[in-house]
């Protein structure tokens, strides 16, 4: 009888994706040198945009600071077996709670506004997960499609309270006034500054701090608590499941709204942390990016903490070259993040066999000679 | 020479066959000869190769080495329609069959002969009449597949191998879902092929079948063939011998049953399955303790049902079940409550249902218990002693590789299953449900299992089993049910019990009441 033939944990956790990787940044190497650039000037530029400053590394963690919330919220759906395309409208929704927090308590002290504004935007993001999870658990309506259309209501529904609600009056862009400014996330340049570090001034802010413990709550939730011990049985096998008494329906639900709450976190990076104020779509994507995010990350947080930042420095270092390459233009970077989802989701069979006979191959010979 | 002259090359001949997927052997050098109108038997147990070497003659696999002759010519086959143009033919296990296709268009299916189908209809339709001539092989031919009867389907099967010229006919585990008599006919089919010139091999485990029909038998040993002898030459006992590599008790060794007081008591219980059809028709029995109860009966009436129902995997229609002084269906108690009042579940579905493939043996040790006190201090779980019960419970129930941190779909089926057994047995539940267990399960596991089970009964427990193999029913019950369209259609005590009597009853045979 075959077992099924399997990578080292090791290989499978880092060198597969990274494989993935490589072949991502070949072929966008070869779509660059189509466009008449040089790759090699471009993949320069691109890492000298994402790492090569301060500046740029500020940028770069903030934007994976997001990507990290997203990810884990796709995560820990993706354990429950649920494929949770809904972060960009839990996270939208979830922007919402920290942000009508941060507008109405702006003026308390910091700390006091910081846990309410953790709630909120948890709590707002897990809300907007409830239906579709309700559905999936009670209806069996698909997670996929309810959580789609969710993201369309929620960007509805936004748009509609910037525009006639929550808007500051006397002006045309449908955003809310600024926060006050006590409820700002401090940022990394003021924090470091206080210890005597000279930072530049970036957007990166305490919430970076606050997606690395998300993580961590996350990693000790899912390995280290009967009921992420629950949440994953549901995740590979229901009928398991309720031979050990656990509901999967219940675990549907929570998982939901665990992952919309993950989610609402880059509310607090984003309209907190950077913004200040509540806007039109400030999401930008970063809910789908998180999608590959925990696709390339393994489900598993360190990964996720890894691959966010790799998104993030594709993000921040694409930006650059968009500047300097006249050529490159923004959609660019959104080939480059695709043909990376591309590679390290969709064609990692493809890497994964021959690498498995590969490494296979190697050991055999190792142990003929030992 | 001196050698007896063979008139015929053998119809097919294996020589030394190997396949190795990735780290494992599943074939080494196996070579053997079926002779040409014969019914030739290849048994071993799980794991021993066995499917291997019939997925590579019938062109599943390619072979990394060796060679395959048919009628003393090599034949390369790579695909099963280079199988199927070498005259062999397949019965598979779970029938490859159309359920809303007649027999006709299921036969005829790939071999249709034209594009447009009257033609190729009229054409089947006479050599299936022939078929049917020739072999007694009693179909009806314009009869939707999915309401024949099992054994009938399988002979559908048979016809459909025949009408592609099949000279050599594979049957893998034919019998696993037919009942005794069922099993009969199929032998006399067989042996009425053979008469005809065709040649048979017979791929089992069960050495009942190899006794009844095989001229010659290869015994598999992981994967490599440890013995090729003339049936009439040999014993069952001596074949299991040779499957396992050891000696082996085929009776079950246990004690007279001291049934003692009601601890179980099901009545009019009605359940229906996931389409809604009535699986369980008001069905009502007694466990005590001190006994081991099987539940006999053809797979698919209603024995799963009723199993789940009982462990409060799947919600009854109707009935009562009394246990512990409570009504589990009254008072809507799920599988953990079940298990804290002392009902524990060994499942049928081992892979699907009573482990998580991708989880580690210790894992799977804590699945069902996994809020106990135990193995949870405060918010987290205490890793700690879910190692330590799992190691000691390796160590007690002889799991090899007593390794708690590998991953379970690693373990051999038999090592599976004394894990699963270890966590509801080990707590010593007042009743135990178990499920088919022993399937997919070598011999030496299966022993240790009877005896565990039997361990429970002279503790004083109760014990539900329910299976499909006869020989496990009758080897482990005190008292025997027979079920057949979803009711229990008798009552044997294990000494009036016999074969004959519980096949009869499983066909649908009803027993005069009393």
């Amino acid at each position: 009888m075959s077992t099924p033939k399997q990578l080292p944990r090791w290989a499978d956790l880092i060198l597969l994706p990274l494989v993935g990787l490589a072949a991502a940044l070949l072929l966008s190497c070869g779509v660059i040198a189509l466009l008449g650039e040089s790759p090699w000037q471009a993949m320069r530029l691109m890492v000298d945009g994402a790492f090569g400053s301060q500046e740029s590394i500020g940028y770069s963690l903030f934007y994976a600071t997001n990507f990290i919330f997203t990810g884990l919220a796709v995560a820990v759906a993706f354990h429950a077996g649920l494929f949770n395309i809904g972060g960009e409208g839990q996270a939208y929704i979830g922007g919402l709670g920290a942000g009508l927090v941060c507008l109405w308590l702006g003026h308390w002290p910091f700390w006091a506004v910081l846990p309410l504004a953790v709630m909120g935007a948890a709590g707002f993001g897990a809300a907007w997960a409830f239906l579709p999870g309700l559905l999936q658990a009670k209806r069996g309506s698909h997670i996929v499609i309810t959580t789609i259309m969710f993201n369309f209501i929620a960007s509805a529904l936004m748009t509609y309270l910037l525009v006639n609600v929550l808007i500051k009056p006397g002006q045309q862009s449908p955003e809310t006034r600024e926060f006050g400014s006590n409820s700002w996330m401090p940022f990394a340049h003021e924090i470091l500054a206080r210890v005597g570090l000279d930072f530049t001034a970036t957007p990166l802010n305490l919430a970076f701090v606050l997606a690395l413990g998300a993580a961590g709550l996350v990693w000790v939730f899912i390995w280290h608590t009967r009921w992420g011990y629950a949440l994953r049985v549901v995740g590979q096998s229901p009928e398991a499941a309720v031979y050990a008494g656990i509901s999967p329906s219940r675990i549907t639900i929570m998982a939901m709204l665990l992952s919309g709450a993950l989610a609402g976190g880059l509310g607090l990076n984003e309209l907190m942390g950077s913004q200040h104020r509540i806007l039109i779509d400030f999401p930008g994507g970063a809910g789908f990016v998180g999608i590959a995010v925990a696709l390339m990350g393994r489900n598993h947080p360190v990964g996720i903490v890894f691959s966010a930042i790799l998104f993030g420095a594709l993000y921040q270092g694409g930006s650059q070259l968009t500047f300097d390459m006249p050529r490159v233009n923004r959609d660019m970077v959104v080939v480059i993040q695709g043909l990376v989802i591309l590679s390290c989701g969709a064609l990692e069979n493809m890497f994964r066999q021959p690498l498995t006979a590969l490494l296979g191959r190697r050991r055999k010979s190792g142990e003929g000679r030992s | 020479m001196v050698e007896k002259i063979t008139v015929l090359p053998p119809a097919l001949e294996l020589r030394s066959i190997s396949k190795r997927f990735g780290a494992v052997q599943a074939n080494r050098a196996v070579s053997f000869q079926v002779a040409a109108g014969s019914v030739h038997g290849l048994i071993g147990e799980n794991g021993a190769g066995k499917s291997t070497v019939m997925n590579i003659v019938y062109g599943f696999h390619r072979a990394d080495d060796g060679e395959i002759l048919v009628n003393g010519r090599p034949v390369k086959i790579s695909s099963t329609q280079d199988a199927i143009a070498a005259g062999i033919g397949m019965v598979h296990q779970h029938f490859m069959l159309v359920e809303n296709f007649t027999v006709i268009e299921n036969v005829m299916l790939g071999v249709e002969g034209g594009p447009l189908l009257a033609e190729g209809i009229a054409k089947a339709r006479e050599a299936l009449a022939k078929l049917g001539k020739d072999y007694g092989l009693d179909v009806p031919l314009d009869a939707i597949v999915g309401s024949l009867p099992v054994g009938l389907q399988q002979r559908v099967e048979i016809m459909k191998a025949l009408h592609r010229g099949a000279q050599i006919l594979i049957l893998d585990e034919p019998t696993a879902v037919l009942t005794p008599q069922e099993a009969d006919q199929l032998f006399r089919l067989l042996g009425r092929l053979r008469e005809q010139g065709k040649t048979v091999l017979l791929v089992t485990h069960k050495l009942r079948e190899i006794m009844a029909i095989t001229d010659r038998v290869t015994v598999m040993r992981q994967g490599s063939v440890v013995a090729e002898v003339e049936t009439k030459d040999t014993s069952p006992r001596e074949l299991a011998e040779k499957m396992v590599g050891r000696s082996v008790l085929l009776q079950v060794q246990k004690g007279p049953a001291r049934p003692g007081a009601e601890l179980l008591t099901v009545s009019n219980l009605e359940v229906r399955d996931a389409q809604g059809v009535m699986r369980v028709k008001r069905v009502g029995f007694k466990l005590h303790g001190g006994e081991i109860v099987g539940i006999a009966g053809v797979a698919g009436n209603g024995q799963s049902e009723l199993l789940e129902a009982l462990a409060g995997m799947r919600a009854p229609v109707g009935g009562e079940i009394r246990f512990g002084g409570r009504d589990l269906v009254a008072e809507k108690i799920d599988p953990r409550g079940r298990r804290e009042l002392g009902l524990a579940h060994v499942p049928e579905d081992r892979l699907r249902v009573g482990v998580v493939t991708s989880f580690s043996a210790q894992e799977n040790l804590i699945l069902g218990y996994q809020d106990h006190e135990n193995f949870n201090r405060g918010l987290l779980m205490n890793n700690q002693a879910i190692l330590e019960d799992c190691a000691r419970k390796m160590a007690a129930y002889d799991v090899r590789p007593p390794q708690p941190g590998l991953r379970i779909a690693a373990f051999s089926g038999g090592n599976q299953q004394k894990l699963v057994v270890a966590r509801e047995v080990d707590r010593a539940p007042t009743v135990l449900l178990v499920g088919q267990p022993t399937r997919g399960v070598d011999i030496g596991a299966i022993e240790f299992i009877h005896q565990r089970l039997i361990g429970l009964r002279d503790a004083g427990k109760a014990v539900l089993v329910v299976s499909v193999e006869l020989d496990e029913i009758l080897g482990l019950a005190d008292r025997i049910l027979v079920m057949a369209g979803g009711e229990i259609v008798g009552e044997l005590s294990r000494a009036e019990a016999t074969e004959e009597k519980i096949g009869l009853l499983m066909a649908g045979v009803r027993e005069e009441k009393t």
